[in-house]
Formats: C-alpha cells, structure tokens, sequence
C-alpha cells in the first residue's frame, strides 16, 4: 500500500513549515464532455465516482461542486453511524454500509477515524421500550448486532448518566449497537476525493449546475458556473438543494428541506465514552477525540434553505442533554451551526432512475445519511453504470410514492441520526 | 426566529407561539376513487420545496388556534405577508395567473 503520509514526513515537512505537502486531489480544468457526471462533492457524491471508477470501469467522470468540497452536509453533521434499523430493506443498506465503513481506511488508504464505540438508543416510556425490543428484535434476525439494556445496565455501561426517576421522563431503557459509532467526517469527503482523484476522476469546485439539458427525456448536458458540459449520464446527490435540481429537471420530489442544526462544547477531558441518543427528549451526544461534546438536535419543522435555525429548537435539546447528563450543565458551549437536510415522508432515502433517461436521483437521506456514505456511493454507482438498482436499493424508488410502497422508518429514523 | 404577524389576532409574535403546516392550496383530487396512482401520489407527497417564495400554511397554536397562511422566502426567511385562507387565495391565484 503506497504510503502518504508518514511520521518521518510529517517531520520532515515539520523543518520545512509544512510548505511542501501536495494537494490531496487534483484539481483539473473542466472538460467539456463527460461519460458520467455527478452533482454535489459531498460524501455521497464522492463515494458514488469513486465506486464508478473502481468496481465498474468508468474512468471518465466529474463530480461538480458549487461550493467547496465537503462543505455540506458532510462537513456539518453529527457523524454517527449505525445499522440498526427496523424494516428488512433499510436495515439491509444500512449494514451494507456499516460493513464498508468496517474497512473503509484501508480500502481508501486514508484514516477516517471509524470508532465503533457502540450507540445507545434510549427508551424513556413503555412503548419505547416495546419499540426499543421490537427493534432489537427485528436486526437480530437480520444479522445486526443489537440487544435491549434495562436503566440498571444502561447505568453500568455509562456510570454519569441520570437513571433517577425523579425526572421528566425517567430512562427505562436502550437498545444498545456495539459495533456502531463515530467517524471523522471531512476525512471521509477528503478520502473519497483522493481515492477518486487517484482514479482519473475530475473534482471541479467552485462550478454551480444551474440547468439541465433534456431533450426527449433523455439527458445530454448540464448549464454550469464553468460552462456547458455534455453528457449522457447525470447522478444527482445534492442533499438539501435536491428539490431545486428536480424543479430544473422537470420532476416532482416528495422532499422537504429543513434546517437541521447541530453545536459542540469547549474541549473536555475524556469523559463519554460511547454514543447516546434519545428520540424522546429529543437530543444526541458523543465526545470528538478533540474532547469536545458533539450535541446534535431537531429540525426547525418549516422548510428553509438558509442554514441556520431557530434558537429555541438548541435550548430545547441542551436542556434534554442535561437531564441525561446533570453534571453538563457547567459546560460552556463553543460553536453552533446548521446544514439544510432533504426529508422524505418514510424517512428513507431515494436512489434511484428517474423518467428522465440517464438521470438518477440520490436524495431523501435527510437527518441520517452520513452512516450510509459508502454504501450509498456503492448502490448509487451500481444504478448508474447498469441503468438498474442493485438489489440493496431496489426498494427506494422514486416510484414507491405513487405506488404505496413506502418504508416507514420513522420509529429507527424519523428524529434520530 | 422569525416574528409572525398573526391575521386573526392582529399580533406580532414570535415563532415558537405558532406551528408549521407544509405547503399551502394543495388541491385534493375531487373524485380519489377514479384518480390514477399518479395524480393521487402527487397529491399525498409530492411537494414544491422551493428555494424562494412559498405559500404556507400556519396555525397560531398556543394563541388564536386559527390557521392562516403565510408568504415566506425559504432562502433568507423573508416575509412579505400573513392572511387569512380566503384573502390568501385571492392573492395567491393573481399570481399564479400572471406566472
Ligand atoms: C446538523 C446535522 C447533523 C447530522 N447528523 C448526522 C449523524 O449523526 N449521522 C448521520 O448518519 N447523518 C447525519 N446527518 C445527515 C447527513 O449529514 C446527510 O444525510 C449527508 O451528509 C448527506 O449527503 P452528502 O454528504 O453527500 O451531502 P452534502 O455534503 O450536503 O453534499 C451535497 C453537495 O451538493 C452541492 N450542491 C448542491 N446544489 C448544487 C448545484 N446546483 N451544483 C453543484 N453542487 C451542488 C452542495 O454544495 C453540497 O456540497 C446530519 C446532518 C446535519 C445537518
Ligand atoms: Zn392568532
């Protein structure tokens, strides 16, 4: 495996005030025809060229970004990831994913920093913990691991969470994920960008699609920033502005876009050492290896584009965190920022062929798609190069909206990420 | 945050007092029986999304409890005007009928 980085490297550019380092990836000028052109760098996007070029031989591709890479969603969330969810076909993708991310560092040859310090997903009422075992249940029999926890057990495994029932909704419970966890999200973006880019592949920031070419439902070309690109093949993966490419594609998307907002503390000494997250009290935390809590919350619940939200939805899950967790209450709060999340009324995601010939979508990942980068990528890439879904994403179709056929993930999805 | 002046109670409050309803004039179909699997998808999921102006539906839910709807730019949450459903569509057909 080539190495790239190493300590006497990093010594060596240490003498040289780091000024000799070499750009990850290449950053060409465009070309004015593609065989496969993808919108949006960010993970999904990346993931999706990199598995084209890998596993199905185009090595003609672009990925075009209208800001810079990564500086979406993937560079704005809460980077859990786990597989646990409740309905065969999600659960399905989802460990597809779980198992990429698995070898993901050395598939890449780039440290993403994948923690598989496990997720607790608590229950705080009776139907919770029906749900929670219902859950566990259901991703036993799929071959996830999974498994239901009392309050006692739950306090065992994180001694300074408040199990007392004393507060507004005492915790009963969690199902526990023990190979679920965290990763670094920019070296994901960054990984991919450098995997792909080592593949032929051409990154082109800063380049806006602003209109789609179609003529006779089929796709030719896209209206940029940089200019007209040709091509026979478009992979849509623009997350919250998924809505507006459909509009310039002439389709209709079940999607809604809100601003979902995330903050972290000051830095901390090692104190959580796992994920946990509560649908009910509505809140989510785990510690960066840089020792900050990464606090996740709501979604502002009318539709904006203006990443930003609403204060009171934060004050809402801080005070959520400090009844799980009494003694944050002295922390102080550093950053807090928004990223604008497309959601689908199933809470599932949409990959998939559209009535527009050689135009695929893959949207609709809303508050939960950061888990699913690889696997996303890997499907995506498979419809792309086949024209067909891979048996994984056969199921999230665009179609499923007219024909009833929707996967109601609400209870594994709806608010947790 | 937004402040939200409210059509019925004539107040200018703040966001929290009130709840989002989706997209406003969504027109069900008038005979759901004989409605293809299309038009009857597009009614139940399909939705607009824009980024820019958007009629909306919203209820002033911890105040008059009325429903009212609202134009707002989801780009910058400008608001150009709250109304009642009846006044709203009037407005809202004008400039469907110009668009
Ligand atoms: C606060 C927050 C917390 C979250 N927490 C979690 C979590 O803990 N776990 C989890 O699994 N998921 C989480 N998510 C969801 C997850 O971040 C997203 O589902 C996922 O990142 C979306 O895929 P992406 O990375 O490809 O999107 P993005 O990084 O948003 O990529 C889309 C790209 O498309 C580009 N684009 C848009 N329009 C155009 C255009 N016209 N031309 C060119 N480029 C364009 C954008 O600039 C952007 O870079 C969270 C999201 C947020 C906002
Ligand atoms: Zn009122």
């Amino acid at each position: 495996m080539k190495k790239d980085y190493s300590i006497w490297k990093l010594l060596s550019q240490g003498l040289k005030h780091h000024e000799g380092w070499t750009p990850a990836w290449r950053s060409p000028e465009v070309k004015s025809s593609y065989d496969v052109v993808i919108i949006g760098a960010g993970g999904h996007g990346l993931a999706t060229a990199y598995y084209l070029a890998k596993e199905h031989g185009i090595k003609n591709i672009a990925v075009l970004e209208k800001g810079y890479l990564g500086g979406g969603n993937t560079a704005r969330n809460t980077t859990i990831v786990r597989s646990n969810y409740l309905w065969d076909e999600a659960a399905m993708l989802y460990e597809h994913s779980l198992k990429l991310w698995e070898g993901l560092t050395e598939d890449i040859n780039y440290n993403v920093m994948f923690s598989q310090r496990g997720v607790f997903n608590l229950g705080h009422t009776l139907q919770d913990m029906r749900d929670i075992e219902r859950r566990v249940n259901a991703n036993n029999l799929n071959g996830i691991d999974a498994m239901a926890l009392n309050a006692q057990e739950v306090k065992d495994r994180i001694p300074m969470i408040n199990i007392s029932k004393d507060t507004r909704f005492p915790i009963m419970g969690a199902s526990f994920q023990p190979r679920a966890g965290v990763a670094r999200h920019d070296a994901v973006a960054w990984g991919f960008a450098r995997a792909a880019s080592n593949y032929g592949v051409d990154i082109i920031e800063n380049c806006e699609v602003t209109a789609m070419d179609i003529v006779n439902s089929q796709i030719k070309g896209l209206q940029t920033s940089k200019g007209y690109i040709s091509t026979s093949k478009v992979g849509c993966v623009t997350a919250g502005h998924s809505s507006v490419m459909a509009k310039a594609a002439g389709i209709r998307m079940p999607l809604e876009s809100h601003p979902l907002q995330a903050f972290v503390s000051e830095s901390l000494k090692p104190i959580l050492d796992t994920v946990v997250m509560s649908n009910a009290v509505h809140g989510y935390v785990s510690q960066s290896d840089k020792g900050e809590l990464v606090i996740g919350a709501g979604i502002d619940h009318y539709t904006s584009y203006a990443q930003r939200g609403s204060p009171h939805v934060i004050e809402h899950t801080a005070a959520a965190i400090i009844e799980l967790f009494p003694m944050f209450s002295r922390v102080r709060m550093n950053r807090q920022w928004g990223g604008i999340v497309d959601t689908t009324p199933d809470a599932c995601p949409i990959i998939s062929k559209t009535k527009v010939k050689g135009l695929y979508f893959n949207c609709g990942w809303g508050t939960g798609g950061f888990k699913a980068t690889p696997g996303s990528g890997n499907v995506f890439a498979h419809t792309i190069a086949h024209d067909e879904p891979h048996p994984l994403n056969a199921a999230f179709t665009l179609d499923r909206f007219h024909t009833g056929h929707l996967i109601d993930e609400h209870g594994a999805a709806g608010v947790a990420h | 945050m937004f402040v939200i002046k409210c059509p019925h109670c004539f107040e200018a409050r703040e966001e929290e007092e009130f709840s989002y309803g989706g997209e406003a004039f969504v027109a069900r179909p008038e005979s759901p029986e004989t409605e293809s699997e299309e038009n009857w998808g597009d009614y139940l999921f399909m939705k607009r999304n824009p980024k820019g102006w958007h009629w909306e539906m919203w209820g002033h839910s911890t105040g008059c409890r009325k429903f009212f709807v609202l134009k707002r730019n989801t780009a910058n949450h400008t608001i150009v005007g709250a109304w009642t459903l009846a006044e709203a569509r009037k407005i809202y057909d004008a400039e469907e009928a110009i668009a």
